[in-house]
């Protein structure tokens, strides 16, 4: 593994000399794509906008952030494989904001298809549409797109530097470069001689990259394995690098205290906050303060102590106020009917089912609190700081500032948990205009967890009501409204001032998109009119739908008389096959039979999300002392396994988070703030309360899926399904510590 | 006035209130940025050092009353030196967004020290302190399990 002092010494590199406007390059150049932002320093090679070679071995530059997901290491694993790098040779960086790293993936998921049936066609179609995402400048890290979009660039990359380095070891040895081969990161000839990359830099620098045919997957020797993560030493070390770790020198640390009723001061009076020790600025923001001193916890200290007077909240005051906005939005006529199968209007005999569910705004809570270190020099900024969107925070940075985006240097660290959180710019914009406000010093700002908790883009609150008909043991009718405010139409505005025109297919997904054939099924959803701030929350609206939907499929299998694990395998049957396969592999895991001892419950629950079709099954205890959970089992199937162990970790990750969720977070309004402030009342699964997991990972479905993100939706039915198994009683709201007795 | 600190075997004169916590402290004035903040409030672990080898949450401690040694995970091991510990979160690919973590080790370094062999109890006794909100328990758990077999061995 390189040496931290060597990385040390290569981000300084990038980050202050090579982003500017550079040359066209290989597989870039080949499809007259967006241009190479990075310039070679001498001695270093730039092949590709992902790979930069130098004497110190091979970068790849990474162009999605690293949040815990483990997307570095295999993009790096996805350039490695074609490359012939040896492993302990790479480093990963974050590439700087610039079109070369637009997401083509993630605009296909705006497609008006439903994913799980996606032909080469449509696949190709998503990735056409994708090309938009270049002209948005959508660098951006979500929708679980990172490796469906790197997948093949990266790839190209990797491939076309290698034939790149063979061409110029070629010309050094005078034989012909069909007659060269790569490994460990070598140039080797037929006579076994060995010339190291390292020691091609130079040469390979002027040299055209072909472009040539990719790997067969059969010849991988990274892709498909369980690669060491690049980012594993530094993390357990506590040599990592996030925002709130940059060091530089004549530093001073802020903080600031927000309205946390979301709206502008009245007024404030910072007269004995300026009097506290350590405190060198009290600086006014418009909507609360910022205070800069000499330790992070005197200005956390002294922002206390200044008097603010808040503007009230332009949303209703309290949580009954905006649950009465959700449930009126029920009225409007829908903002989509995106699945309108057979028809729900008509007379279909059975046994009706009728159910109304409601879940509660979430906070992301990531456990590095919001916070960036900015230093502004009266005509530039450069700002370190744990970002999902580097392009946008680059250009609202630039706003603030008051100068042209070019002026600013973004670089983005690792980050302390993302979860959808750090795709928002708010936090980046605060550093920036602390930093400005004091021209040539270095401010390092951290909120503290209050602010963070009463500041987030929440997991909008939502309801649900449904209708459905059971017949012959199966679902034959399905007619469901979903009203939430709209994550997507909020964020539109905020990034780019405009809401697409079209309906809001973001707010039913994990509902109107998945695989049942179901004959007679709508969806519609309702937009509520609530300006409470909602952002991109894991899964983001599958979170809820996800609960809604499979919710109601348990109570329609139970109505049905139906064992709920067949039910669903039935209907995922007649549409999708890998869903069906992911249903069928976690019955098979648990020894599924439908029966359990009195004490114990279980429940299944399915979702496909993100190209990711996942089943899981819960198993829960009542111990006498209080429910438990005791073990969970978790099917997916994302087409290919490019790295099961950081597969396997995601799909835990997912479930924990939205058992997390369902057992007991939820974000209350009084008086226009949320009550929720810290862990002690915002708390999450920890050691004690994890169950036990067992996770297959299938390879079946034709397209790669993503990983991040679809362990979530299914946990939280899957949980309140195993309740009911154990109990007899139906949870129709979230959190489920309303309703039975958990042991947190 | 300065107070005196020994950090991970250097001495140190801090001059700060003696109000503010070792956190701080270490993170601010020393510069050793592992120890990270995450709720200010004893609630979350993510602060947790060593004082004369026992886990104590920085966020709490004041300068003033810092009793004895303090160890950070720089301290516990770095790259070219690790702990077993470290190297055994290392081989379970424990980390994911890496925040807590070294909060968790040092966390699960002073569990071992004072019981070698740790039955699950005792590690969801721990450890309970300690979030994650990227949800790598069960990579602590077999972590942990790991490095007390290791430790024992020698």
């Amino acid at each position: 593994m390189a040496s931290f002092r060597k990385i040390a010494r290569r981000t300084f590199l990038i980050g202050s000399a090579a982003i500017v406007g550079g040359v066209a390059f290989g597989v870039y150049q080949v499809r007259k794509d967006a241009p190479n932002p990075l310039v070679a320093q001498t001695g270093e090679a730039v092949l590709t906008p992902f790979v930069l070679l130098n004497q110190d071995g091979v970068t790849v530059i990474a162009p999605r952030a690293e949040m815990g997901q483990g997307v570095q290491t295999t993009l790096a694993a996805l350039v490695a494989e074609e490359m012939d790098v040896a492993w302990e040779d790479i480093t990963v960086l974050h590439g700087p904001p610039a079109q070369a790293y637009y997401n083509q993936a993630l605009l296909g998921l705006a497609l008006p298809f439903r994913h799980y049936a996606d032909t080469d066609f449509r696949h190709s179609l998503r990735q056409g549409i994708g090309e938009v995402g270049k002209l948005l400048h959508l660098q951006v890290t979500g929708g679980s797109t990172s490796m469906k979009d790197g997948y093949e660039r990266m790839r190209h990359a990797g491939a076309s530097a290698r034939e790149a380095l063979k061409l110029a070891a070629a010309a050094q040895l005078g034989v012909a470069a069909s007659e060269l081969r790569t490994a460990d990161s070598h140039v080797i000839a037929p006579d076994g001689t060995r010339i190291a990359y390292t020691a091609l830099a130079e040469a390979v620098r002027d040299i055209e990259l072909p472009e040539v045919a990719l790997r067969p997957k059969s010849e991988w020797k990274y892709l498909g394995k369980s690669m060491p993560r690049l980012d594993m030493m530094a993390k357990t070390t506590g040599t990592a690098q996030f925002a709130g770790d940059v060091q530089l020198d004549g530093m001073k640390f802020a903080t600031v205290r927000i309205n946390p009723k979301r709206a502008g001061m009245v007024s404030y009076d910072d007269t004995a906050a300026r009097a506290m020790a350590g405190i060198e600025a009290v600086i006014d923001l418009g909507d609360g303060i910022a205070v800069v001193a000499s330790n992070t916890w005197l200005a956390m200290q002294a922002a206390e102590a200044v008097e603010i007077v808040w503007q009230d909240a332009t949303y209703p005051a309290d949580t009954a106020g905006m649950v009465a906005a959700i449930t009126a939005a029920f009225d409007a006529a829908p903002d989509s009917t995106v699945r309108d199968d057979g028809d729900v209007t008509a007379e279909i005999s059975g046994t009706e089912v009728v159910a109304e569910y409601t879940v509660p705004f979430l906070a992301h809570a990531t456990m590095e609190p919001m916070n960036a270190t900015a230093l502004f020099s009266g005509d530039r900024l450069e700002i370190w700081t744990g970002n999902q969107a580097p392009v946008m925070t680059r250009d609202k940075c630039a706003a603030a500032a008051g100068i042209a985006p070019e002026a600013v240097t973004v670089h983005t660290t690792l980050m302390g948990g993302g979860f959808g959180r750090r795709g928002e710019t708010d936090y980046s914009v605060q550093a920036t205009r602390i930093a400005a406000a004091l021209p040539g010093t270095p401010i390092r700002m951290t909120w503290t967890r209050e602010e963070d908790m009463r500041h987030d883009f929440y997991r909008p609150a939502a309801m649900a009501r449904f209708r459905g008909v059971v017949a012959d043991g199966t679902a034959q009718l399905i007619d469901g409204k979903i009203a939430a405010p709209s994550v997507f139409r909020q964020s539109a505005l905020r990034q780019m001032g405009q809401v697409p025109p079209g309906p809001d297919r973001a707010h039913v997904e994990g509902a109107a998109d998945q695989p049942y054939g179901v004959p007679n099924f709508r969806i519609t959803g309702h937009l509520a009119d609530l300006s409470v701030p909602v952002g991109f929350w894991r899964s983001v609206a599958a979170s809820f739908n996800g609960f809604f939907l499979d919710t109601f499929i348990d109570e329609m299998a139970h109505a049905a008389g139906s064992d709920p694990l067949q039910f669903r395998l039935a209907l995922a049957a007649r549409e999708h096959a890998p869903s069906a396969g992911v249903i069928r592999a976690v019955g098979e895991m648990c020894s599924w039979t439908g029966e359990t001892p009195a004490n114990i419950g279980r429940g299944v629950a399915f979702c496909h999300s993100f190209g990711t079709a996942t089943a899981q099954v819960v198993e829960v205890e009542d111990t006498g002392r209080g429910i438990r959970i005791n073990q969970c089992w978790i099917a997916c199937d994302p087409g290919i396994a490019l790295d099961p162990s950081i597969i396997e970790a995601q799909m835990v990750s997912g479930a924990i988070y939205g058992f997390s969720a369902a057992m007991q977070e939820e974000v209350t309004f009084t008086d226009g703030a949320a009550d929720q402030g810290n862990f002690t009342d915002y708390d999450a699964l920890r050691m004690h309360t994890t169950p036990r997991f067992d996770v297959r990972i299938l390879e079946t479905s034709a397209h790669l899926g993503g990983i991040g993100e679809p362990g979530t939706p299914t946990a939280m039915p899957a949980l309140g399904n195993a309740l009911f198994d154990l109990t007899g009683v139906r949870a129709r709201e979230l959190p489920l510590i309303k309703t039975f007795d958990l042991i947190l | 006035m300065a107070v005196s600190l020994t950090i991970n075997g250097t001495a140190h004169s801090v001059d700060l209130p003696d109000d503010v916590p070792l956190l701080w402290v270490l993170r601010d004035e020393i510069g050793l940025t592992g120890t990270k903040f995450g709720c200010g409030i004893a609630a979350c672990g993510a602060c947790t050092v060593h004082i004369d080898g026992q886990a104590v949450r920085s966020c709490q401690v004041a300068l003033a009353d810092v009793w004895g040694q303090v160890t950070t995970i720089e301290g516990l091991g770095q790259p070219d030196n690790l702990a077993v510990i470290q190297q055994a979160w290392i081989d379970h690919q424990v980390a994911q967004c890496g925040y807590c973590q070294s909060g968790q080790i040092m966390n699960a370094a002073a569990l071992l020290a004072e019981t070698p062999a740790p039955t699950d109890d005792d590690i969801d006794a721990a450890m309970q302190g300690n979030l994650c909100r990227c949800g790598t328990y069960p990579r602590i758990r077999a972590a942990i399990k790991d490095a007390a077999q290791r430790l024992t061995e020698v």
